[in-house]
Order: C-alpha cells, then sequence, then structure tokens
C-alpha cells in the first residue's frame, strides 16, 4: 500500500539502484561481475548501457529483476528500487507481483526465449491473466490476440507455436509479452543482436513506438552505439563491472570523456571522419575472476599512469549532465585524443 | 497422423517375421525334442517315429517354420505341444496377472520417482540431491531377484505380513510389485533428473520468470512439458517390457504371468508355445512404443508436425 | 607427412584430454569410490587362487560342517554342503567378472563393428543393420539367452555368448549414433580429401572421436551383464554348479531360504555391490567425459 503511494507521487524514479556488487562464487573462483554501480533512470527516459560482453550489463539488468541466477549468482551489496519497489526486500511472491507488471525484460535471444510447447498467444495471455486481476483467461487470451496485432503479427497466428515462427518475428512476440502488462520499466537485452540487419530497424522502431506511447522508461543494453545514438535519451558505459562514463546522449557522444569511451567510438567506421583504419582498443578486458587493483582499463589504456593502477577512480561529475571515472583527470590539463580536435 | 499410424502398424510385419522366424530357429537348435516328453514311456521306434511324423518333426525346421507362418496368416497361433490348448488362449488367460503387477509397479514408480527426479534437478547438488542420487543407484545396482528374496525373508518369513508367493488377493501382489517397481522407479528418477537438468537452464524459463510466473509454475508447468519426452519413452518401454512378463520376479514368487508361461515353455521345448508368445509379446510390445510415439506429439508440437509431414514456417 | 602431423597432434590432443578427464573424475566422490571397488574385485578375481586352494576351499565338501551359521570361523557361514561362502564369494569374483567382462567385450567388438559401418555407410547397409539390430533387441534379453543356452548347451562360455549376444544391439544403437554425429564432420571430409581409404577412416578419424558414449556405455554394460548373467545362473541356466558363480550359489541357496537367510543375503550383496561400483565408476566417466551434461 505505502509502496504505493510512493509511486504516485510520482517524484521518485523509475529505476534506482545503488552500490550495486555482484559476485559469482564458483566451486573454485569467484566471478566479479558488478562491482559497485549506480544507477538511476526517469519516467519515460530511454538509458542507453554499452559495453563489452561480459562488462557485467546483463547481470546488471537481470538483478533489478531478482532474477540473477543463485547459486552461483549473489547480490552482495545495493539497493535496488523499481517503480518503489525495494526489490531487495520483497517475498518471492511480491516479487512474482512485480515482474512482468511494473518492469520486465527482453532478452537477446528469441530463438530460445520462447517457450517450444506452448502457443505464442497461450506465453503472452499468461503474463496478462497472471497481473490483470479479475480477468477471465479468455479474456487474457483475447488482450494477447491484441498485443500480437500491435506488434505487427496476425492475431490469427496466436494458436501457433513458436518454432512456426521465424526469427524477426518470435522478437515480436518476446516484445508482445514483455509489453502486455504495460510495464514501467523495461530492460531490452540486445534485443536486436541475434536478428538479421534487415529485421533489426523494423524490430528497434517497433520497440521505440511502442515504449514512447506507453511511456516506458527503457534501459537499453547494446554493444551498438548506432542503435544507442538513435534511441537513446542517457548512456552508461559499463566497463569489468563499472561504470566508466554517463551522461546525457550528447554529453557522452560529443564530449566524450574516458579513454574507454573513446576507444569504442575509435573502433567504429565513421563516414564522416576520413579515418584511414580503424584502431581497435589493444588487449582483452581483465579476467573477472582476478580483476587489477586500480582502474580497471589501466593495462590497455593509452594514456595510463602509475596512480591509475593504485585505486579505482570514482565517478566524478564533469558537467551538468556529465560524470566520468578516470584518475587522469585529476590533472586539469588531461584530454583524450578525440577532444583535441 | 493417420498414415503414420498406418505406416508403423505396417512395420510390425517385417518385425513379427523376423522375430519369430529367430526364435523358431533358436529353440530348434536346442537339442531334445517334445516327443521324447510326451510319448508313452513303453512305445516302440515306430510309435515315436508315427508321433514325430504327427507333429511334422519328420519335415526339416525351415518348412515346420513355413507351416507354422501359414497358420499364422489364417490367425492361429498353434496349439501347445503339452496341454493341447491353444497358444492365443494360454497367453490371454495369463495376461491379466502380468497385466495388474505391470500396472501396479509403475503406478507406484510414476508417482514416486517424477517428484523425486524434479526436487533433484532443482536442488542440483544439495544434499537432497545427493541421497536421491545415491538411493537411486542403489536401486538400479540390485538384482531385482535378489530384491525379492530379501522382502520375502523380512516381510514374510520374519515379520509374518505378507505372503511370500501365490496370488489371488492385493496383499499377494505387494512384494511382487516392490520388486518391479524399485528398478523402475531407479530408473524413473534418474531420467526425470537428468531431462529436467537439460531443461532447467533454459532461457525460456528465464523468460517465464520475468513474466512473473511463480517457480512452481515455472517448474511444473513450462519446465515439466519440455522434460516429458525422455520420460514418456521410459515409462513406455518399461510398460513394454513388463507386460512381457517380469520373468524373474514371476518366478521368485511363483506369479502365474506371462512371462513364467514363456519361461516354462522354453524348457519344456514347447515351440509353439514360445514362439506364439513371442510374437504376441512383440506385438504388444510394438503397439506401446507406437501409442509412447504419438504420445510424443501430444506433448511436443514440433514433433506432431513431423508426423503430419508438413513444415508450416512463415518468414517475417 | 600431413597424416603423420595430423596424429601427433591427435595424440598430443588426447593426453590432455585424458589428463583433463582424470582431474575431473578425481573430484567426484562416488565415482572414485566406485573405482577402488572395482580394482579391488579385480584384484580378487586375479589372485583369487593364491590365497584359496579351489579343489579345498572352495568346492570341497564338509558335511560335517554344513549349513553353520555365520561365526568368527566362517564369517558368512556355510552352504549345504559345508563349503566356506566367504571363500566362494571370493572366488566367485572371478566368475562375475569374467562372465560380464567376456561378453561385454563380444558385444562391444561385435556391436562397434556393425554400428560404425551402419552409420558411416548409411543406405542400405544401415537399414539391413538397424532392422535385424531391431529384432534381437525387440525378443527380450533374457528370453533370449534362455533360448540361447538351452540352444547350445550349458557352460561358462554358452553363458558369455548369450549375454553378450543380447547386449550387440545397445552398442550397434550407441556406436551408430555417435558415429552419424561425427561423420558430417569437416575433419571427416579432410580425411577423405587425403585420399584415406573408408576403413581407416572410420578407424582412425570416426571411432576416436566417438570414444566416449562407447566406453561410458561398456562399463554400465559390464554391470548390467553381471546382473543378466548372475540372473541366468539363478534360473539355473548358467555357470553349472559346483563352480561358485554368485547366481548360481543365491539360487542354492533360496532352497534353504527359511532358517538360513544368510545363504540367500551374501551372494546377492556381492552382486549388488560389484554392480554399485561399475554403475558408479560409468556414472563418473560420462559427467567427466561431457561435464556440458552435467552443469
Amino acid at each position: 500500500m505505502e509502496e504505493n503511494k510512493v509511486l504516485e507521487t510520482g517524484s521518485e524514479p523509475v529505476l534506482d539502484i545503488e552500490n550495486l556488487v555482484i559476485h559469482f562464487e564458483l566451486e573454485d573462483e569467484t566471478v566479479y561481475a558488478v562491482n559497485g554501480v549506480d544507477m538511476k533512470l526517469g519516467k519515460g527516459k530511454i538509458l542507453g548501457l554499452v559495453g563489452e560482453t561480459g562488462a557485467g550489463k546483463t547481470t546488471t539488468a537481470l538483478s533489478a529483476l531478482r532474477l540473477v541466477p543463485d547459486p552461483p549468482g549473489v547480490i552482495k551489496s545495493g539497493k535496488i528500487m523499481v517503480a518503489g519497489h525495494d526489490m531487495m526486500k520483497l517475498t518471492p511472491a511480491e516479487l512474482q507481483k512485480v515482474r512482468g507488471k511494473e518492469v520486465s525484460m527482453i532478452f537477446q535471444d528469441p530463438m530460445t526465449s520462447l517457450n517450444p510447447v506452448y502457443t505464442v498467444g497461450q506465453q503472452i495471455a499468461e503474463s496478462i491473466y497472471l497481473h490483470e486481476e479479475n480477468m477471465t483467461s479468455k479474456e487474457a487470451y483475447k488482450r494477447a490476440e491484441e498485443m500480437l496485432e500491435l506488434v505487427g503479427i496476425p492475431a490469427y497466428r496466436a494458436g501457433d507455436y513458436p518454432h512456426q515462427f521465424s526469427g524477426g518475428m518470435k522478437q515480436r512476440v518476446v516484445i508482445a509479452i514483455a509489453l502486455a502488462c504495460n510495464p514501467k520499466l523495461l530492460f531490452a537485452d540486445e534485443p536486436t543482436t541475434a536478428l538479421d540487419v534487415t529485421i533489426q530497424a523494423q524490430v528497434l522502431d517497433l520497440m521505440k513506438d511502442l515504449i514512447k506511447k506507453q511511456g516506458t522508461s527503457v534501459v537499453m543494453i547494446t554493444h551498438d552505439l548506432g542503435i544507442v545514438a538513435e534511441t537513446c535519451d542517457d548512456v552508461a558505459v559499463m566497463y569489468a563491472g563499472r561504470i566508466v562514463e554517463e551522461g546525457s546522449l550528447e554529453a557522452v557522444f560529443n564530449q566524450t570523456m574516458h579513454p574507454y569511451t573513446e576507444g569504442l567510438f575509435n573502433s567504429l567506421p565513421n563516414i564522416n571522419e576520413d579515418m584511414e583504419e580503424l584502431k581497435p582498443i589493444p588487449g582483452l578486458m581483465p579476467d573477472p575472476t582476478n580483476l587489477p587493483k586500480g582502474c580497471a582499463f589501466a593495462p590497455r589504456c593509452p594514456y595510463a599512469t602509475e596512480r591509475c593502477s593504485e585505486k579505482v577512480p570514482e565517478l566524478k561529475k564533469v558537467g551538468e549532465h556529465h560524470r566520468v571515472a578516470c584518475s587522469a583527470y585529476e590533472d586539469p590539463s588531461f584530454h583524450i585524443a578525440r577532444r583535441s580536435k | 497422423m493417420y498414415r503414420y499410424v498406418i505406416k508403423r502398424l505396417l512395420m510390425l510385419i517385417p518385425v513379427v517375421i523376423g522375430v519369430s522366424f529367430l526364435v523358431f530357429m533358436v529353440i530348434n537348435l536346442a537339442p531334445g525334442d517334445i516327443i521324447s516328453q510326451i510319448a508313452p514311456e513303453d512305445a516302440t521306434v515306430e510309435e515315436l517315429a508315427e508321433l514325430r511324423a504327427e507333429y511334422g518333426f519328420d519335415k526339416p525346421t525351415i518348412v515346420r517354420y513355413f507351416n507354422y507362418m501359414k497358420g499364422m496368416l489364417r490367425g492361429d497361433l498353434g496349439t501347445s505341444y503339452i496341454t493341447g490348448e491353444p497358444v492365443f488362449e494360454s497367453y490371454m488367460r495369463r495376461l491379466p496377472n502380468t497385466l495388474a503387477l505391470a500396472l501396479a509397479s509403475i503406478f507406484v514408480s510414476v508417482v514416486i520417482s517424477i517428484p523425486l527426479g524434479i526436487i533433484s534437478a532443482v536442488k542440483q547438488g544439495t544434499w537432497k540431491d545427493n541421497v536421491t542420487m545415491v538411493v537411486a543407484l542403489l536401486g538400479l545396482s540390485m538384482p531385482n531377484f535378489w530384491l525379492g528374496l530379501l522382502l520375502i525373508i523380512l516381510f514374510a518369513l520374519n515379520w509374518g505380513l505378507l505372503p511370500s508367493y501365490g496370488y489371488g488377493t492385493f496383499k499377494h501382489l505387494i512384494l511382487p510389485a516392490i520388486t518391479v517397481g524399485t528398478g523402475l522407479t531407479a530408473m524413473l528418477t534418474r531420467t526425470t533428473r537428468s531431462s529436467m537438468l537439460d531443461v532447467v537452464r533454459q532461457d525460456y524459463l528465464r523468460t517465464a520468470r520475468a513474466k512473473g510466473v511463480s517457480e512452481r509454475d515455472v517448474i511444473y508447468k513450462h519446465a515439466l512439458k519440455n522434460a516429458l519426452i525422455p520420460i514418456i519413452t521410459v515409462v513406455g518401454t518399461q510398460l513394454a517390457s513388463c507386460l512381457g512378463g517380469a520373468l524373474i520376479t514371476e518366478t521368485v514368487f511363483a506369479w502365474p504371468g506371462v512371462g513364467r508361461l514363456i519361461l516354462d515353455s522354453v524348457n519344456s521345448r514347447d515351440i509353439p508355445m514360445v514362439t506364439g508368445c513371442i510374437i504376441l509379446k512383440t506385438i504388444t510390445i510394438s503397439i506401446i512404443l507406437l501409442i509412447v510415439d504419438l504420445l510424443y506429439a501430444v506433448v511436443d508440437p514440433r514433433i506432431k508436425a513431423q508426423y503430419a509431414g508438413r513444415r508450416k514456417k512463415s518468414n517475417g | 607427412m600431413a597424416d603423420k602431423n595430423v596424429s601427433v597432434a591427435a595424440k598430443y590432443k588426447k593426453r590432455s584430454q585424458a589428463g583433463e578427464i582424470w582431474h575431473r573424475m578425481r573430484k567426484n566422490k562416488g565415482a572414485m569410490l566406485g573405482l577402488v571397488i572395482v580394482a579391488l574385485l579385480v584384484f580378487v578375481a586375479l589372485f583369487a587362487d593364491v590365497f584359496l586352494d579351489y579343489e579345498t576351499d572352495v568346492i570341497g565338501q564338509n558335511i560335517a560342517q554344513r549349513l553353520q551359521h555365520p561365526s568368527a570361523q566362517h564369517i558368512m557361514g556355510t552352504d549345504d554342503v559345508g563349503r566356506d561362502v566367504f571363500a566362494r564369494l571370493l572366488y566367485g569374483a572371478r566368475f562375475s567378472l569374467a562372465v560380464g567382462v567376456a561378453a561385454v567385450a563380444f558385444a562391444l567388438v561385435v556391436g562397434v563393428l556393425f554400428g560404425s559401418v551402419a552409420g558411416f555407410f548409411g543406405g542400405r547397409i544401415e537399414e539391413v543393420i538397424m532392422r535385424i539390430s531391431d529384432m534381437l533387441a525387440a525378443v527380450p534379453s533374457i528370453l533370449m539367452a534362455i533360448a540361447i543356452v538351452s540352444a547350445i548347451g550349458q557352460s561358462t562360455l554358452n553363458l558369455m555368448i548369450a549375454v553378450g549376444v543380447t547386449s550387440v544391439p545397445q552398442f550397434i544403437r550407441i556406436t551408430r549414433a555417435a558415429v552419424m554425429t561425427v561423420r558430417n564432420q569437416e575433419y571427416i571430409e579432410a580425411a577423405q580429401s587425403i585420399g584415406l581409404s573408408k576403413f581407416e577412416i572410420i578407424w582412425s578419424h570416426v571411432l576416436p572421436n566417438c570414444l566416449s558414449p562407447i566406453i561410458v556405455q561398456t562399463t554400465l554394460r559390464v554391470a548390467s551383464a553381471i546382473i543378466s548373467a548372475s540372473s541366468l545362473s539363478f534360473l539355473g541356466l548358467g555357470v553349472p554348479s559346483p563352480d561358485p558363480e554368485w547366481g548360481s550359489m543365491l539360487s542354492t541357496g533360496r532352497k534353504f531360504i527359511r532358517g538360513y537367510s544368510y545363504l540367500t543375503v551374501f551372494p546377492g550383496l556381492a552382486i549388488m555391490i560389484t554392480v554399485l561400483a561399475l554403475n558408479l565408476l560409468g556414472d563418473g566417466l560420462r559427467d567427466a567425459m561431457d561435464p556440458k551434461l552435467k552443469r
């Protein structure tokens, strides 16, 4: 009851994560997946969460639904508020009411995220039936058919099974499931990565359209900076379980501060600038079971100095909507190569 | 779908021919024949030869096989050399006993092992899982004639709770059913567990959880249905093999089922009885396996599409 | 030249693979227990005649000592003609293991041969092999064994053959399935392109890559072969007396089940422990060879 009141005031952000730490405790080693992430998201905003595979993006998203597989995943510390619900304190039954209703998630691979033995209509209707009170299963099914139409699939196909759909259509079904109950917050985990390039744009447009209509806040997990530029209001760049740079789209893209973000941009082809060749970031992400003591990016960073490997830099405010975690800026004259142009 | 069923039933014909040929030949390899057993003790050489001719033993085995198969085409499985009773009738008279034993054991096994297997898979690596797996392996490693004898020693001889052999009442059924059921339960628990383990890490369960489905429904509704096919297979094969007669258990408990009938007939070289029973058995087994395959289609829409022989897939 | 390089590379890879499997096996307590018991049983079977004199200790009758309950002198008692049950059980390991191993070795050779031919060549050959195998499998294995033993006579060798024949279809199926998954791999194409004959390819490229399911199946099959063999002996169709096979000891014990239940309990226990150890080992091997299956 109280939680609902907080919601109605609308003053709280839809997503508020503070100091999130998640470890995967395996038999003979511990994977340090997420190491102190803060994240805030206002109503109707779209945040792009960017980083390489293994940076902890998906784990962060799963933790917001309390779906990190346990064991081996353990949320060591952190506050996770979703639409006013303290996700760390809810009972399993309460969590079930929040999942799908207040927050939902679209997964990366549509080929495996639908249950092969139920029709797509049943799978969409299940979500609706679970969360809408006073609704018969028949009504829920009717709503599911409407959802299908909404994502561009004719309603008569509700009785078909996932194996009868192509990858792009499956992902539309997954989107229909995620948005069926009008959630306040949506995590989209690389929703187009597994799709053909030609289908990607269609699916992305569909998502943008629905999100705008429903006023959903979205965390868009991707490693595709093009998608971020196209869809997001804010950007957070993640590296080895930490956010290294965050801010408005404009700030992060045009006033890039962190050497890692710069590296991401440099490894992209750019038609506007006449670059001789792409400059991939040298080296690999550090082993998440054995992170370096200081800045995790230091071993690959062209600007790294000794102090970088001494302590982990904190996120510091560098502009009105811009924060960066890099020790180099302790020297006021420091700037990255990209900014010198 | 119907075409599939008919195709499968037609495939039974070569199997029956092959199996009957195999059995007929193997049994005829055995030294000694029925004549020496049914002839009167003071029979003369001529009388013996006459008897041989009467039963067709003067002809080569292959000719006798063809004669037997000719009879089978008319639906005649032959008559017992020993009792003179038609094979089909003898078989059918024993079948209810075998059926009772089979159904009782399988019922108990399904009721116990599926929940155990699920818990074991969901709680993989915990003490519950470990204990279940050790007990299941013990059950699997126990020769069932020994288990039967142990049960007799404990329940019949030491405690006098249950009869040690015979049939007729529910009490008679308990020990044989436990004997047959133990192996089945062990096997099915392991199958359920490994099948569930394949499923519990599938992405679609995460999707279901993200929808807000309760953990119970995630397991029993979303996961179990996907894990059913190996489980159905094992239950089906077990049912099939039990219906063929739990030979050892029937021997231990003097249970008058099909298995005993076949064993006795092998021992007395009652060729038509053995061949006929095994043919009936093969047909029973094949039909059950066919039902199992049809059940696959009920559980998994992808298999259903295969049976129907159409591939519907739209693009978009 | 190229071929040599391939085989050197393959050998190197196999060694490290075996090391990896052993490393995983060692962590599995059940599998190690199984391995220890199996090793112990093999030891007892091999050296039984060092401790025991067959004529006097194992089959020598001593009516004065008949049907003695377990005591310090005879820790598992004596049977109906006064033989020490424990001595007979120790010696019986030789019979039970020999029958199990020989039967499975037979089935392994025949099954892998036909299974790999079926899986590799496909087409009509496969069709014929598989139908015959299906027919063999359609006759319940115990019955098949009974029929074979009653046809060719009762002896230890014939028992091995009977149990072996009934295990053949399993090996055909497993091998065929494994070969079929390997058959279409690119390295087979590569082997063909350098002009190896079909049998060379099967022997040196296909089978080595199908080993793990076959090894696992072999271990588990020895366990079930021991059960089948002792079942047949129990029905009076196996190892003829007075040889101390566990199944036939049980069969004798059954006659004295009233009052002398130890005669039934101990031989069965021996069978169970052996089978359990082999199953533990087989399960452990499977988990170690295919860690995907476990997690």
